[in-house]
């Protein structure tokens, strides 16, 4: 490959040259001529540069000047506008003075400063042989005051000692840091048998009646602003109220009693990685996690129709009080969110 | 500036103050060594600057939002000039962020400084890096110096990541349950790792404060250690150069660092601070007031996280979800362990180990300071292509929702397209880059052969038409026969003279078959025996065509095909052989 563009007649041409009077590489022909500048030929021009590194230093200091008007004279105020506009003024300011500088210095160095190339010689990394010999024999001397290799018991006991006394500082740290280290709380939410479906966030229930046929619901357990942690319930308990109609809903024969004239209660937290499950197509029944869409299938168990999430969405089971609001026959049967571990470990 | 002239006052107090801090430093040994320092020049050189100067900025900005912002999860009702949050439940950390945008007087203006310089810092360092694999500047010595730059980017990420996540709004706090998930997939201390990220169940209430605590004290401290020793690296091995005539791995070309880089660097940092400035001024980032506080049910659709994070968003994005598996009762997750794990693990670990399984397989001991040109590093320049094809198709499946509803596709269609790719996309890019790079390799050949067209055509008295070509000046011709052209290994035969099987041919061969793949497809620089070859077959057919009947402004300049002529100013070793 390497020899086509010279082909065969080429080499047969060597064959003329005496052996050995070419080198196999080409020398280096050294460093280029170095061109001079207009400024370097021509004082008018060396002055001009000059002049204009001075103005863009002037213009520097007039944006400086004019950042601190703007500071003083305009207010981010009360609305999108006069931020925007406090903002676009005190950031303009700053750049002008910070790009004059920037831009002067560099047309200084670029147009005015001596632009012969020099070079300097580089060295090998390495030591030299004996400087290695010498730093062997430093360390060796070091060794031999320590007597280091000679006090086997000393050198366990050092080791154990520095081995160990890290503990003290990371057993106190692995203890505290993960709170209660209690993570049964995976399994279980603020659902319990009773509590009402609420809207999110209003907290307003939600009567059985009032939900039309292809109407959704964002739900929240009643009685989640008064739990000590209201985001920590709400990360776990948020649930998608759908309507359907009877006749399109597939239910397994267990699950027959969990919906409520076709109101199916899912968990809104995807099983992929626990982003909010939160867009529902009513035409096909769809629900879309627009993180990493994971689709789920509302009419048919909430199974997985696309996407990197594996199960289905867990099912709420739900029914209604004597005053027909919708209320939870239970907690979900399964944890919600992302698979982890121990997560089908009882 | 004359021994005999009297010292202005200025004079005296530099030379009282300089020798004041050399009795107590010897500063002057420093100056006299690093003063005069030669540095080369070129403009990619600058990528690497603009990530240490938007450092500078992210760190300058952040020291000013850490006066206001307050890294607490405690509830607090909004009440400030942003009406449409008013009376809204939030934490502490978004509270003080909706004040610092709307209340600090050019409090906006640092947030948004702030994070459009870490955008750049990463892009800065992605660029830079790409600079340093390319041209080969990772090559000894400067092989640990490719690993603190390599922990540098995934500290970026880190930084990045921690903190995009502070401001505690709904954008963040959905990335948060993201890396929630993640960590939770982790087969056996997933659990654990959860629990000890957020101290209890996510969100809860330890987060924020800790996430603080990473993001403006341990990620950047320990990133100035490591730019310091990036750095140090750099003026301790000089810095590389690009091959040209004059610059040899003996020397270094360039200009010194006093002054011309002290003004250059200098005036760059403005400069880059300036330019961000100016996109914090023109160009909005994260809102946050628009997205609310952080809250575990909403959601928008087509969020995306920042750009550095996308890849692992479209990794996962990617991943079918059947490759859940439970094993007894316990449940591996591949369908996220293999895209947020596995799939960034690969690509890192190519990428910090490239340097020393290069040098392994070239078996190269010496010390390299001049850069290589990409195409004469063909294996190399495709195999850095396919990776960043792999990570770009990562990055653009991250965004596989914003391109369906542009380009209204269907988003499973997209998505199952990627799912391809990403397996098609970085063989295709290796083969493509590696045939260009032969091709331009050739291009240099046979213009160091044949010189450049000139597009005057010449006829001769005999009637043949020829087009003068215009030989390389020598300048032009090193930079394009400088290079090395490394072959692959050569090894014993697996059997001795005497058909004993060798010991160690099988591991000789694996070796052998490993240089191959980097090094067999090969275009070799052209030698001066070539070109004297070319040069004189030229000659010949001059002569066949009857030099004397040749116009005479032709015998010094023709060239064309075969009609090379060298330069007059020439010292060409077919001179001597004439």
């Amino acid at each position: 490959m390497s020899n086509h563009d010279t082909g065969h007649e080429a080499s047969n041409e060597l064959v003329t040259h005496a052996p050995g009077t070419l080198p196999d590489k080409f020398e280096d022909p050294g460093h280029p001529e170095h061109h001079d500048r207009l400024g370097d030929l021509d004082p008018k021009a060396n002055k001009k540069a000059e002049r204009q590194v001075v103005v863009l230093f002037a213009i520097s200091v007039l944006a400086t000047i004019g950042f601190l008007v703007a500071y003083f004279a305009v207010p981010p105020g009360e609305s999108v506008e006069s931020m925007r506009l406090s903002n676009l003024l005190l950031g303009i300011g700053l750049a002008l003075s910070l790009l004059g500088i920037g831009f002067a210095a560099v047309h200084w160095a670029k147009a005015l400063m001596n632009d012969h190339e020099k070079s300097e010689e580089r060295h090998l990394q390495r030591s030299d042989d004996d400087t290695r010999a010498a730093a062997v024999e430093v360390l060796k001397e070091g060794a031999a005051d320590s007597a280091i290799g000679r006090r086997g018991v000393l050198q366990g006991a050092m080791i154990s000692a520095l081995a160990l006394f890290p503990l003290a500082i990371i057993v106190p740290l692995i203890g505290n840091v993960g709170g209660d280290w209690n993570f049964s709380k995976f399994r279980h939410t603020m659902w319990k048998k009773g509590t009402r479906l609420t809207t999110d966030p209003t907290g307003r229930p939600i009567k059985a009646a009032d939900v039309t046929i292809g109407s959704v619901f964002h739900i929240i357990p009643e009685g989640l602003e008064e739990e000590p942690h209201p985001l920590d319930e709400k990360a776990k308990a948020v649930v998608l109220l759908v309507r359907l109609d009877p006749s399109e809903l597939k239910e397994s024969e267990e699950k027959k009693s969990w919906s409520y004239n076709g109101i199916v209660a899912y968990s809104k937290i995807c099983t992929h990685v626990g982003c909010p499950v939160a867009l529902y197509e009513q035409q096909t029944h769809h629900l879309l996690c627009p993180c990493h869409q994971s689709t789920f299938d509302v009419s048919d168990g909430a199974k997985v129709v696309f996407g990197p999430a594996k199960r289905p969405l867990p099912q709420l089971p739900i029914t209604v009080d004597d005053e027909g609001y919708l209320i939870a026959q239970s907690d979900f049967n399964e944890p919600v969110g992302p698979s982890y571990w121990e997560r089908l470990v009882k | 500036m004359t021994t005999t002239a009297t010292p202005t006052p200025v004079e005296k107090l530099a030379a009282g103050t300089a020798d004041y801090l050399d009795q107590r430093t010897g500063i002057g040994t420093a100056v006299k060594t690093f003063a005069r320092k030669i540095f080369p020049d070129h403009w990619s050189f600058l990528l690497g600057e603009i990530a240490l100067f938007s450092f500078i900025t992210i760190l300058i900005s952040g020291v000013f939002l850490t006066m206001f912002f307050v890294p607490s999860m405690n509830e607090v009702t909004y009440d400030g000039p942003w009406q449409a949050l008013q009376g809204a439940q939030m934490s502490e950390a978004f509270a003080s962020t909706l004040h610092l945008s709307f209340e600090v007087r050019g409090g906006l203006l640092m947030r948004q400084i702030h994070h459009w310089a870490a955008l750049i810092f990463m892009a800065a360092i992605v660029t830079h890096m790409m600079r340093v694999f390319f041209t080969g500047a990772f090559r000894k010595p400067r092989e640990v110096n490719w690993v603190v730059g390599f922990l540098l980017l995934i500290l970026g990420l880190a930084a990045g990541f921690s903190g995009y996540s502070l401001p505690d709004d709904v954008l963040s706090g959905n990335g948060l349950r993201i890396t929630d998930g993640v960590v939770r997939a982790i087969p056996i201390i997933g659990s654990y790792t959860s629990y000890f990220i957020f101290g209890g169940e996510f969100p809860g209430q330890d987060l924020i404060p800790r996430l603080f605590t990473v993001h403006i004290l341990l990620v950047p401290g320990i990133i100035l250690a490591l730019i310091g020793l990036h750095l140090f690296f750099v003026v301790l091995h000089k810095h590389t150069q690009y091959p040209g005539s004059g610059r040899s791995n003996k020397n270094v070309v360039g200009y010194p660092l006093f002054p011309i880089y002290v003004a250059k660097a200098g005036g760059y940092f403005f400069t880059v601070f300036g330019v961000i400035a100016l996109m914090a001024a023109t160009m909005q980032i994260n809102p946050v007031w628009n997205y609310g506080p952080y809250d575990p049910s909403p959601i928008s659709a087509g969020a995306q996280p920042d750009w550095y994070m996308l890849f692992l968003e479209g990794s996962l994005r990617l991943m079918p979800g059947f490759t859940e598996v439970v094993i007894g009762q316990y449940t591996l997750s591949l369908n996220v362990i293999i895209p947020a794990m596995v799939v960034p693990g690969i690509l890192f670990t190519l990428l910090a180990a490239y340097p020393f399984v290069e040098a392994a397989v070239t078996g190269d001991r010496s010390e390299h300071h001049v850069l290589d040109r990409p195409r004469n590093r063909p294996f190399r320049t495709a195999f850095g292509v396919s990776l960043l094809t792999a990570f770009f198709i990562l990055v653009l499946a991250g965004s596989n929702d914003l391109i369906a509803t542009h380009f209204h596709l269907s988003i499973n269609d997209i998505t199952w397209a990627f799912r391809v790719l990403i397996f098609l996309g970085p063989w295709f890019a290796f083969w493509v880059t590696k045939r260009i790079c032969l091709g331009l390799q050739r291009k240099d050949r046979e213009l160091v052969l044949h010189g450049h067209e000139t597009g005057r055509i010449v006829r001769f008295a005999n009637g043949e038409y020829i087009e003068v070509h215009k030989p390389l000046d020598a300048h032009e011709r090193w930079l394009r026969v400088q290079h090395d052209a490394i072959r692959p290994l050569e090894i014993e035969p697996a059997e001795d003279s005497r058909g004993v099987r060798r010991k160690g041919y099988a591991l000789d061969r694996m070796r052998q078959r490993l240089s191959q793949t980097f090094y067999e497809d090969r275009v070799e620089p052209v030698t001066p025996a070539e070109l004297a070859a070319s040069h004189s077959h030229g000659e010949h057919d001059a002569v066949e065509a009857g030099p004397q009947h040749a116009p005479a402004e032709l015998t010094g300049a023709v060239g064309g095909g075969q009609h090379l002529v060298d330069p007059q100013d020439e010292t060409a070793p077919d001179g001597r052989n004439r």
